[in-house]
């Protein structure tokens, strides 16, 4: 009896333990940078677990940098326009592959597939010749158009399986009442599916605004670059000079926004994340 | 009215018998009417929807795929796309007083052990903790959504700023790893995590494992929430131990998702580039095929042999696709 | 308003044949139901008439003119989902109005007809609402008002009460009905369950795995079923069936023998030779009538159902096989008696073994001239 007793409680206290250990896993190393970003580069090189005293140094000095500044509007640019394009082509995509049937859907989900399979580098040069034939080099407009390579196909995929789970019979009171496809489309569905183009837009947001390769490589000078690149290239004199302090703070301010998202959205996050997968 | 309500009370042979020449008309009908207009109506409108999403994929990725792999066919430069001379097979392999090409660069070929490396331990590392991760998180617990939105923070944090955030972490001299190492007794002295050879691609994989494990975790989550309770509580009524449950009952029921989870990490970490590149740069030692390309390409501006680079990482990587795919349906159609 | 034909319909989807075959005239104004048991393709035939599916081959005409290639709002019609499929994010007035607007009516003109339509089915005062804030008798009468809004010619409903339960359906039942009469509207109606069927339609069309088995006035059907599966499927409780033997007894008909009721002479048309021939005896519950037996002779009730008005008895025969008989309530029987049967020989059917209704001997005269082939 005591002894069942015993063994419940230790496993209890193993579990809040393993509990624990995965928080601090997985919030750690963001709750460090927090800590590092508030602390003054004269106390940067002693290690210490929490902020003593609040110092705001580092977040004064990375926005007054106008290429940092830039680098968030080009960011925000990006990612906007990428997640608008992505959810209007991915919609009435999603329509096609989800609601008819038809000789050659199933070839076209492949191909949709198969891209989001695609390693960016496959891409690179040829990619690079289309940007630079439409004049795109070093602008927004390259990587706005170069981001779609990644988030049209899963934004198809998702939006396809939600457009799925649609009754049927609501599409075809549409079509007794002598709707067109398009007007079904946007009268009918799109108001039904503005969670999952929520969800959907969240996690095209997120992927353009972390992805690295592309602009680092489809853009040149400091005022077109993005957010990620921008981190990246922080640099000082040499390896060991480099400004962490300044460095952690832009990672926080680039970072905030996207956790403040995550926490709200988590449950959108996760539907869309398993809706995208499970089908495939 | 009468009369037709006599016809079908008839008997099959009766029926059949009769008016064989609308049959003939009907049959003919039959192709000319395969749809409703409604039907037509929608066919069309499924392509003219598509055709954007199809001229926008071809566009990015369709076209520029063929112009890679022509690139990589001849002598093409960063400088003179356009100039480019076709030189056959030369960038893959030629013999010219001794192999010259990617397939002769030692280089290349560590790249490719590198990155089958930090695929096969990041993925399994990612698999093992997922699952842990998610049947935690599957335990009915106070503050559960909490520690479910903080798993998801690794996930959104943007790739390059955790490599900056690990760089930091793990620096030699001022780093908190080894600070926490050295004060557990644990090293004598500091390690250079991200410039010693031997330690870095263990730095690299660290992270990857920290910031794709909730992914893995999350999917498996999901399957774990549409498994039947029943088989559970027959289990529990059987007195069967828990991680005897765990392996005959929940393994293999969430072995499908953990799969496609598996597959998608799988093919993420064949393409690896950003977390390496910031971390660790073009270093030797932690060098994958996406760095090594873009290096060709970029940094030494040579397209045509970087494009042959980037080439083989795609027939890499739609070879795994393929004999996954393969060795998915196989084991479907055994298991029926 | 206006009349249906089917000509030789048929349906394939892929290889497998939904419907064979279907020739049928509604003629304006009909309440026409096709009722059957559940994927007999009832549906179907109804998406068909609608234009929702492609008919493989076979003709359909709306007021004579063929519409095969037209599409539903084209046909003129109207339909009513089994699940309403109302919008969910329009207001009653959106969803009634959505199907006018899109025909292009000017502005007055859909309000007019909104209000019009939500006064005849007293949704007046709902017209604000969202689907999601209904009951389910609301949202049914939404989906009916939607169909109906744009007057089409003919109006559809598929299976629209089996989502309400039992007693809003019969309230709704009426109200249909009503609706019908007040309308004038050709009006085709797919149900699973009988009941619905006769309480409402003008013709009933029998269907079965794909083909009609009868069509008919509910009388005629109950009264004159032409096959065992219409005789078992109309009527509640079922119709009871018991094998017999039977002989050809000249003009009266045939001599048929039933073990623990006795000899009958039907006046029923056995075709086949003179030698006995095993068919199946059809007896509506209603039509047995029992009478107390002495011992253990005749049948033995297993059990008495009391519903007020009348009562049933459950009988089994001694080969096992089960019965049903109707009497006057309350019963003069418990469980545990026997009793032997009874009924009109005018009142019971005969089936051959291929489930065909004998036809009653004076139809002798009038029966066409291929028929005999039907009972060799
Ligand atoms: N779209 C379809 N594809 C293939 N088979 C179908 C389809 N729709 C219906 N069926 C089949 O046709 C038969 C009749 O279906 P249905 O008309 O819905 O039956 P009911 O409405 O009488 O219950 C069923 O066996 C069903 O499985
Ligand atoms: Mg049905």
């Amino acid at each position: 009896m005591t002894l069942r007793m015993l063994k419940a409680v230790v496993l209890k206290i193993g579990f809040w333990a393993l509990v624990g250990v995965l928080m601090l896993y997985a919030i750690f190393p963001f709750y460090y940078a927090v800590v590092t970003s508030l602390k003054p580069s004269s106390e940067l090189f002693e290690v210490s677990y929490w902020i003593d005293d609040l110092d705001f140094s580092n977040y004064v000095a990375v926005p007054s940098q106008p290429a940092f500044l830039a680098a968030i509007r080009n960011s925000v640019i990006v990612a906007v326009s990428v997640v608008i394009i992505a959810l209007l082509l991915g919609l009435t995509a999603a329509w096609a592959l989800g609601r008819v049937r038809f000789r050659g859907r199933t070839t076209v989900m492949m191909l949709v597939l198969g891209v989001s399979m695609f390693p960016q580098v496959a891409v690179l040069s040829g990619l690079f010749e289309v940007i630079r034939t439409l004049d795109l080099y070093n602008s927004p407009g390259g990587l706005i158009l170069s981001y779609t390579i990644f988030t049209l196909p899963f934004t198809v995929w998702i939006l396809t399986t939600f457009m799925r789970q649609l009754p049927d019979e609501l599409e075809e009171a549409a079509i007794v009442d002598g709707a067109s496809p398009w007007v079904t489309l946007t009268k009918v569905f799109m108001p039904l599916l503005w969670p999952a183009m929520a969800t959907t837009g969240l996690l095209a947001f997120i992927a353009a605004w972390n992805e690295f390769l592309f602009a680092l490589t489809f853009t040149l000078t400091d005022t077109q670059r993005t957010v990620p690149v921008a981190i990246a290239l922080i640099s000082g004199g040499s390896q060991y000079e480099l400004p962490w302090g300044p460095i952690m703070a832009a990672s926080v301010i680039v970072t905030v926004p996207l956790v403040v998202l995550v926490v709200i959205f988590q449950r959108r996050i996760v539907s869309g994340l398993t809706a995208g997968a499970v089908k495939g | 009215m009468a009369a037709r309500e006599s016809h079908d009370a008839l008997p099959d042979n009766a029926r059949h018998s009769r008016s064989d020449g609308r049959l003939k008309r009907s049959a003919k009908a039959w192709h000319r009417e395969r749809g409703t207009r409604v039907r037509r109506q929608r066919v069309r409108a499924a392509w003219l929807f598509l055709t954007p999403m199809l001229i926008v994929l071809a566009a990015v990725a369709g076209w520029p795929l063929i112009r890679t792999f022509w690139f990589s066919l001849t002598d093409a430069s960063l400088s003179s796309l356009d100039g480019a001379q076709f030189i056959g097979v030369e960038n893959y392999l030629v013999f010219d007083d001794g192999w010259y090409g990617i397939l002769a660069d030692p280089l290349w070929w560590q790249s490719v052990w590198n990155t089958l490396y930090f695929t096969l331990v990041s993925v399994s590392l990612e698999a093992v903790l997922g699952v842990i991760v998610a049947l935690v998180l599957n335990a009915r617990f106070r503050g559960r959504t909490l520690v479910r939105a903080a798993m998801l923070i690794p996930w959104a944090i943007p790739t390059v700023v955790s490599a900056r955030i690990w760089a930091w972490m793990l620096n030699d001299q001022f780093g908190i790893i080894n600070h926490m190492l050295l004060g557990l007794g644990l090293i004598d002295a500091p390690l250079s995590w991200t410039a010693d050879a031997s330690l870095s691609m263990w730095a690299v994989i660290m992270v990857d494992v920290w910031k794709a494990t909730p992914f893995v975790a999350l999917l498996v989550l999901a399957a774990l929430q549409m498994l039947p309770s029943d088989c559970y509580e027959a289990a529990r009524v059987d007195g069967i131990h828990p991680v005897r449950v765990f392996f005959r009952v929940t393994l293999p029921l969430i072995t499908p998702a953990l799969l496609v989870a598996v597959i998608f990490r799988a093919l993420d970490a064949l393409r690896v580039f950003d977390v390496i590149y910031v971390l660790t740069s073009n270093a030797a030692s932690t060098m994958t095929m996406s760095i090594y390309a873009r290096q060709q390409l970029v940094e030494f501006q040579d397209v045509g042999y970087g494009s042959a680079a980037s080439t083989l990482l795609f027939m890499i990587i739609a070879l795994v696709t393929v004999v996954y795919l393969y060795l998915g349906r196989r084991q479907l159609g055994g298991g029926q | 308003m206006a009349s249906v034909t089917l000509e030789r319909v048929n349906k394939r989807f892929g290889s497998t044949r939904v419907i064979e075959d279907v020739s049928l005239d509604i003629s304006d104004g009909e309440f026409v139901v096709f009722v059957g048991p559940s994927g007999c393709g009832k549906s179907t035939l109804l998406r068909l008439i609608a234009g929702l599916e492609s008919i493989t081959h076979g003709d359909l005409m709306i007021d004579g003119t063929r519409v095969n290639h037209l599409t539903p709002p084209e046909r003129g019609i109207g339909m009513v989902f089994q699940s309403y499929a109302l919008y969910p994010h329009m207001s009653v007035y959106d969803n009634i109005a959505f199907g006018l607007k899109l025909a292009k009516s000017d502005r007055q003109t859909v309000d007019e007809r909104v209000r019009q339509t939500a006064k005849i089915l007293q949704l007046d005062g709902l017209l604000d609402r969202l689907p999601k804030a209904l009951s389910g008798g609301q949202r049914q009468r939404v989906a009916i008002g939607r169909a109906m809004a744009r007057e089409p010619r003919i109006l559809l409903f598929d299976e629209p009460l089996s989502n309400l339960d039992a007693a809003l359906r019969v309230q709704t039942r009426n109200e249909i009905a009503h609706l019908h009469a007040r309308l004038g509207a050709t009006m085709i109606y797919v149900t699973h369950d009988q009941v619905e069927a006769m309480t409402l339609a003008d013709r009933i069309v029998v269907l079965n795995e794909g083909h009609v088995e009868q069509t008919g006035s509910p009388r005629e059907l109950y009264e004159q079923p032409m096959s065992r599966f219409v005789a078992g499927f109309i009527g509640s409780p079922k119709m009871n069936f018991l094998t017999a033997l039977a002989r050809a007894e000249g003009d009266a008909g045939c001599r048929i023998s039933i073990p623990g009721i006795g000899e009958h002479v039907l006046p029923r048309r056995l075709l086949a030779s003179e030698r006995e021939t095993r068919l199946t005896l059809g007896v509506r519950p209603e039509h047995l009538t029992p009478t107390a037996a002495a011992g253990d002779a005749g049948f033995n009730i297993l059990n008495v159902e009391y519903l007020g008005s009348e009562a049933y008895l459950y009988l089994e025969t001694p080969e096992g096989e089960a019965l049903v008989c109707r009497t006057e309530a309350p019963a003069p029987f418990v469980r545990g008696d026997h009793v032997t049967l009874d009924f009109a020989p005018h009142r019971a059917h005969l089936f051959d073994h291929d489930g065909r209704a004998l036809p009653p001997v004076h139809d002798a005269g009038t029966e066409p001239a291929t028929a005999p082939t039907t009972f060799s």
